[in-house]
């Protein structure tokens, strides 16, 4: 996302998903599970060959139901660990997760989405949003959901993930899909430079100091309410201070899309050629959609005429973006599930919101 | 007190909770084995001086409060995934002991993927499976080790081999994988039996502290649930030691050497 | 003559019955007195015939008895 001042670090090229495992190593991540499930094959293979030659461990689990849970025991150890997967395989791992969330265990998984529902395909889809959004698995847990629209963002939010899963001691998901997986394009690898914080609550045997628990049940009188106040505060505290998203060409903007990931990518050449049309459009991008970007979507909207809801689903952003405003009468949806919009797509739709004759 | 010839009595302790073992009241139902089968694990830990070495992984079950009775590092496992979790503890910390306690429900129904696949691997892990032919703590429903005929809340008119099939033998199952390094079937029903049965405890325990991996150890102990078996703990006892034993015979399965490896 | 002495933890005893049977010297009894979880816990009703075997207290599954000798 950034170059540095000090010393320009050189481009390279590569894939969506080989930039995820730059940055999980670069972000010292050892562990890796993981299941084979299409699109997103790419991530355990570049792991199986490049974690044993840098003291690191891979290992291909027997589902993602014990992927999950070798996370756990990973992460209860105060160690870095990292999985990805695809839709049915994301699903398999909600009971892991939802454990994840109670017992307090930092991880980051990476959704290389594909559609569904069910077997569902594997071209790309952002179906997966409810999912990667709205709960991890059962009871009030969350994830922190990074959306990534580049191969560059693949690369730093993977690194950032693992620091705010360690910083709130929470799962943090990285939400991509088909497209943004098998891109190719040149990005920077910038230096990892985040302080890992100390662990005083990991599993490593008790020696010297108090046997640790790590759980997530609480039976006794009272507890487990008052564990899920404190779960609640910490996720307020993560909707406070994690808000990420980007305003693109926003400026003077009569027209706004809202739009995450490939999706937004594409939009972007939208709203260019829109612009050359004299289209005043421009676009809240959130990059974070657990934290969701309320505040900054409502305040675009407030300057606006119309809004168009773009994804590649058949309508799940959309409602975040309807709770953040209460002008539901500007909201139109542009909805493709499973298969990525054309940037003409697009603006054809822009010029409907903008009574543009076509 | 000194006696006759003027010594001192009584002033040597021969037998008190191991350190392990921590000085609470347990939750378990009267006769329940769990308890000796906590002290049996605590005593070989302590015996074997790992307490500041070890991580502990507890079950979904009764016996789900482990990190409350043990002075150790435990962690929580969804219902099956012990040996998951144990995976994933062992690699990140592959010189600490690492053991996992399992029911017969946890371990040979929803875990059975999990545990077949970290044997196979050769996990250098201990697994303590108390088998007790039931769901204790959700109120006695069929297990997949519920004898046939045996009546339970899931199965009222006796398990049925034409609809429930058959008991299940864990540790002759596990016994024939390249990965398991021990596999032993004991119980804790009578003073003799609760010896042997820590003997295999500690042997399972061995096999992790060995120089090489020498793979996955299962204990798998035959134990009494007098509550929902509606037996009182006596009768459970002779119950094991007897058709249990008769269906699930005591012994060990498997037991690899160091030659092996040479 | 008695060579060990048991310690019974009277109020975590829960009548389980396991270490009645089990003493090679009979030493062991159920009681008659209710202890605060409502169990009427075994009692050592002959200490004379001890000689700190730890049967019984290998036995207890709730870790309720000391052995000394």
């Amino acid at each position: 996302m950034t170059t540095s001042a000090a010393c320009a670090v050189k481009r390279i090229l590569a894939k969506g998903n080989e930039a995820v495992c730059h940055g999980a190593i670069a972000a010292g991540c050892r562990f890796y599970y993981g299941y084979p499930i299409t699109p997103q094959n790419d991530i355990p293979e570049y792991m199986a060959a490049q974690m044993p030659k840098i003291g690191g461990s891979f290992l291909q689990a027997e589902s993602e139901v014990a992927t999950i849970n070798m996370m756990l025991g990973t992460a209860s150890t105060g160690t870095r660990v990292m999985t990805s997967s695809s839709g049915p395989g994301i699903s398999l791992m909600q009971e892991g997760l939802s454990f994840m969330v109670g017992s307090q265990l930092p991880a980051v998984i990476v959704n290389i989405a594909r559609s569904g529902p069910g077997l569902g395909g594997i071209a790309p889809s952002q179906g997966d949003y409810f999912q990667a959004t709205k709960v991890a698995g059962h009871g009030d847990a969350h994830l922190i959901c990074l959306a990534p629209h580049s191969v560059q963002e693949m690369y730093s939010l993977t690194m950032l993930a693992f620091d705010l899963a360690d910083k709130y001691r929470n799962p943090v998901m990285i939400l991509g899909d088909a497209i943004i997986g098998q891109m190719k394009e040149p990005y920077e690898p910038t230096p990892y430079t985040s302080v890992v914080p100390e662990k005083p609550w990991a599993l490593t045997g008790a020696a010297g100091r108090a046997a640790r628990s790590v759980k997530s049940m609480f039976l006794k009188e009272g507890e487990i309410e008052a564990h899920n106040w404190k779960l609640l505060e910490k996720f307020r505290k993560i909707r406070e201070e994690e808000v990420r998203f980007e305003r693109y060409m926003i400026e003077g903007a009569k027209f706004l899309i809202v739009a995450f990931g490939t999706v937004a990518r594409v939009a972007k050449t939208s709203i260019q050629w829109a612009r050359s049309e004299g289209i005043p459009v421009g676009m809240l991008r959130p990059i974070s959609l657990f934290p969701f970007p309320e505040e900054q979507v409502r305040e675009a909207i407030e300057g606006v005429e119309k809004v168009l809801v773009a994804e590649m689903n058949t309508g799940q952003m959309v409602e975040d973006v309807q709770k953040s405003t209460p002008h539901h009468d500007k909201i139109r949806f542009f909805g493709k599930p499973c298969a990525m919009p054309t940037p003409d797509e697009i603006l054809a739709q822009i010029r409907l919101i903008a009574g543009v004759k076509q | 007190m000194k006696n006759a010839a003027g010594k001192d009595m009584f002033s040597k302790l021969v037998y008190e909770r191991p350190k392990t073992l921590l000085d609470r009241r347990l939750h378990y139902c009267p006769g329940c084995h769990h308890g000796t089968i906590h002290k049996i694990i605590a005593e070989t830990i302590d015996e074997l001086g790992q307490r500041e070495n070890t991580v502990g992984i507890a079950p979904v079950g009764c016996a789900v409060l482990l990190y409350d009775y043990m002075d150790l590092d435990i962690l929580e496992a969804p219902h099956g995934r012990a040996p998951a979790l144990a995976t994933g503890i062992r690699r990140a910390l592959p010189d600490r002991v690492v053991f996992t306690y399992q029911g017969d429900g946890d371990l040979a129904s929803i875990g059975m993927s999990e545990i077949i696949h970290a044997a196979n691997r050769g996990e250098n892990i201990t697994v303590v499976f108390v088998n007790n032919t039931t769901y204790g703590m959700t109120g006695g429903q069929m297990a997949p080790t519920t004898m046939l005929g045996q009546k339970t809340t899931t199965s009222p008119y006796g398990r049925d081999f034409r609809t429930e099939g058959y008991p299940i033998r864990m540790a002759e199952l596990l016994a024939g994988l390249e990965g398991v390094a021990y596999s032993a079937r004991v119980t804790v029903s009578s003073p003799a039996h609760i010896r042997k049965a820590k003997e295999a405890v500690r042997k399972g325990f061995e096999m992790q502290l060995k120089g090489m991996r020498m793979g996955l150890s299962i204990i798998e102990i035959l134990s009494t649930c007098p509550t929902n078996w509606g037996m009182k703990p006596l009768d459970a006892q002779k119950r094991v030691l007897g058709e249990m034993a008769d269906y699930f015979p005591l012994g060990v399965f498997k037991e690899k050497k160091q030659a092996d490896f040479e | 003559m008695a060579t060990g002495r048991i310690e019974i933890d009277f109020e975590r005893c829960k009548a389980c019955e396991l270490c009645v049977p089990v003493c090679p010297r009979k030493c062991m009894e159920m009681g008659k007195t209710i202890n605060r979880q409502g169990y009427m816990a075994a009692v050592f009703a002959r200490p004379e015939d001890c000689v700190g075997c730890a049967i019984c207290a290998e036995t207890c599954p709730d870790a309720c008895i000391r052995v000394w000798r």
